[in-house]
């Protein structure tokens, strides 16, 4: 793929970022370190991937994404905002009564979200109906889901991955933000989810393991994911929670604390977004 | 004589035809739920998701995102039960067009006991926003609830029953949505019952006649919403109700007109059902008198209201 639109799309999920700290830091609620490991992906998805359009959010022929980790809403949110969909001071009202920008996200208020999520483990089900319904429609759109490595504790995510590989769902590509922190620690030691991509390959999956921060990596294993035939596809993206602002990274703590003042400056510093 | 589920599947798989939208999921009992009619018709819209209930209804949900008309059967316990959460977030919050259609309702399941007797899902069903409950009489009835519920734009549950029932409302009976029914007149008191529950009281009914006691039948074939109207009418009319189902009295229609009568126009009232227990193996009949949902115990609540009058 062209270096100038790796870099381009780097460029892009770095401003998303910033975004997500400044938004956060408003609402001063929400989850900070699952929303920064999720970004590059999500960026990858809404400025290179799927075919869809922020002028007409229900064009039927659009490929769906579902966030089946539904508290790292803010990546999503700051994603549609820069593509369009809503104005970007809508950020500002993150989590505020009467906001469409709920904590979690809500198909009914949100242009460009699809389907409610934020109960662990629904997503990969949902968006498993969805690539059902549009395969019997004889519509070639395509549909994304990205799950959380914590959230794979949730039986009914086995149950869907069964039943994703039963139905030969092909045009449908998951994603693990494989970050290994959750609430109460690392999931190693809360739950032993791994390994996860032979757990998807049991269960019937074509797997690609990557590093969930390499753009260019992120693009190929989408695009290539739509090639296989007959099976659906899995990435297993090795993630860093928080990952952009040294502060956050690695840290189970910054899981749903949204950044102070002192902590906004350090990550917009470290952003590149302001000088010291 | 005739089942609830056998008119559902009869009904769905007539809808199949007018309605391409119209999916089926089923997990592991096409057979009991009688959506086996629509699989052998409409084979690429049906999906048997196995026992995995949870992952059926956001399948379900996830059907109805991208525009097509899903409904959903298992036993009434493991669609309301099992995937009550599901059903919450992943339907009623988004209010997706999901239809939710269990049979097995209730005791009269029988024989399998009380892991597989629902007397409970009523109430949790209706505890949920945007949910509508619909627990129809008979077959007859039936028919209308699906078709109203396939032209609806929302969730939807509809509580069906294992066994034949007799039949309550004639041929082309209209249902009507969120609309009770007066199905016998009367002036001394009023059953207000829902499910099998009306034709057990249209029987007690005509018990009490004989004693010159005038007892009003009121169904109510949608839960929730409720139709407030009649039943403050009847309270009004009658001065005294008694409430039947074939659920907890904790919850279910009981409670909902309690709710209702407490706050608008308090009225003496005796509640019949299942009293905060569980079901218990045995044949239907047998339960139903077990429980004390037969004709003769609504007489009895009936003598016992009049007395509070």
């Amino acid at each position: 793929m062209d270096k100038d639109r790796i870099a381009f799309l780097e460029e892009k999920a770095r401003d998303l970022r910033v975004s997500i700290v400044k938004t956060l830091h408003r609402s001063q609620s929400g989850h900070t370190g699952g929303s920064l490991s999720a970004i590059d992906m999500v960026t990858a998805l809404y400025f290179q991937v799927m075919r869809h359009d922020p002028e007409n959010p229900l064009w039927e022929g659009r490929d769906r994404f579902v966030l089946s980790k539904g508290h790292a809403a803010p990546a999503q949110y700051v994603a549609l905002a820069e593509a369009g969909y809503f104005p970007k001071e809508d950020l500002m009202m993150l989590r505020r009564l009467g906001s469409h920008l709920q904590g979690h996200p809500d198909s009914k208020g949100t242009p460009g979200v699809e389907v409610c999520t934020g109960s662990l483990g629904q997503g990969l089900s949902m968006a498993n109906g969805m690539a059902l319904g549009l395969r019997l429609s004889g519509k070639p759109a395509r549909v994304y889901v990205l799950l959380g490595d914590g959230e794979l504790q949730e039986g009914q995510v086995w149950e869907a991955a069964m039943a994703a590989a039963h139905y030969r769902l092909d045009n449908l590509c998951a994603m693990v933000d494989a970050n290994a922190l959750q609430i109460d620690g690392e999931v190693e030691k809360v739950m032993n989810v791994g390994p996860i991509g032979e757990k998807f390959r049991a269960f019937g999956w074509n797997v690609l393991e990557i590093d969930g921060h390499d753009m260019e990596a992120i693009v190929a294993a989408l695009e290539c994911a739509g090639k296989a035939k007959g099976k659906p596809t899995v990435l297993v993206a090795r993630t860093v929670k928080g990952k952009g602002v040294p502060r956050f990274e690695h840290k189970a703590s910054y899981h749903g604390v949204a950044p102070n003042d002192e902590e906004l400056n350090e990550a917009l510093l470290c952003l590149g977004c302001i000088e010291d | 004589m005739k089942a609830t589920r056998d008119a559902y599947g009869e009904t769905l798989a007539r809808l199949g035809e007018e309605n391409g939208d119209i999916v089926v999921l089923d997990a592991d009992l096409s057979g009991s739920t009688k959506t086996a009619l629509f699989a052998k018709k409409f084979p690429e819209r049906f999906f048997n998701m196995g026992i995995a209930e949870a992952n059926m209804v956001g399948t379900a949900a996830g059907l109805a995102a991208v525009g097509k008309i899903p409904f959903v059967s298992t036993f009434a316990i493991f669609a309301a039960g099992r995937a009550w959460e599901q059903i919450r977030q992943s339907v009623a919050y988004p209010k997706a067009n999901v239809k939710i259609v269990p049979t097995h309702g209730g005791v009269t399941v029988g024989e399998d006991g009380g892991t597989h007797q629902s007397v409970e899902d009523i109430a949790i069903m209706r505890a949920i926003p945007n949910m509508t409950v619909i627990v129809p009489a008979d077959a007859e009835e039936t028919k209308g609830a699906v078709e109203a519920a396939a032209a609806y734009k929302g969730p939807v549950y509809i509580r069906l029953g294992r066994n034949k029932v007799p039949r309550v409302f004639d041929d082309g009976h209209r249902f009507q949505l969120g609309k009770g029914c007066e199905v016998a007149p009367g002036t001394d008191l009023t059953f207000v019952t829902t499910g099998i529950m009306t034709a057990q009281a249209l029987k007690a009914a005509a018990l009490l006649s004989a004693e010159g006691i005038s007892a009003r039948v009121v169904h109510i074939g949608t839960v929730k919403p409720l139709d407030q109207e009649i039943i403050l009418k009847s309270a009004r009319e009658t001065g005294a109700l008694v409430t039947a189902e074939e659920h907890s009295v904790i919850g279910g229609l009981s409670s909902a007109v309690c709710e209702l009568l407490a706050e608008r126009q308090p009225t003496p009232l005796i509640r019949v059902g299942i009293r905060d227990r569980f079901g218990t193996s045995g044949k239907a009949e047998e339960l139903l008198k077990y429980f004390g949902l037969m004709p003769e115990d609504l007489v009895e609540a009936a003598r016992s209201v009049l007395a509070r009058k």
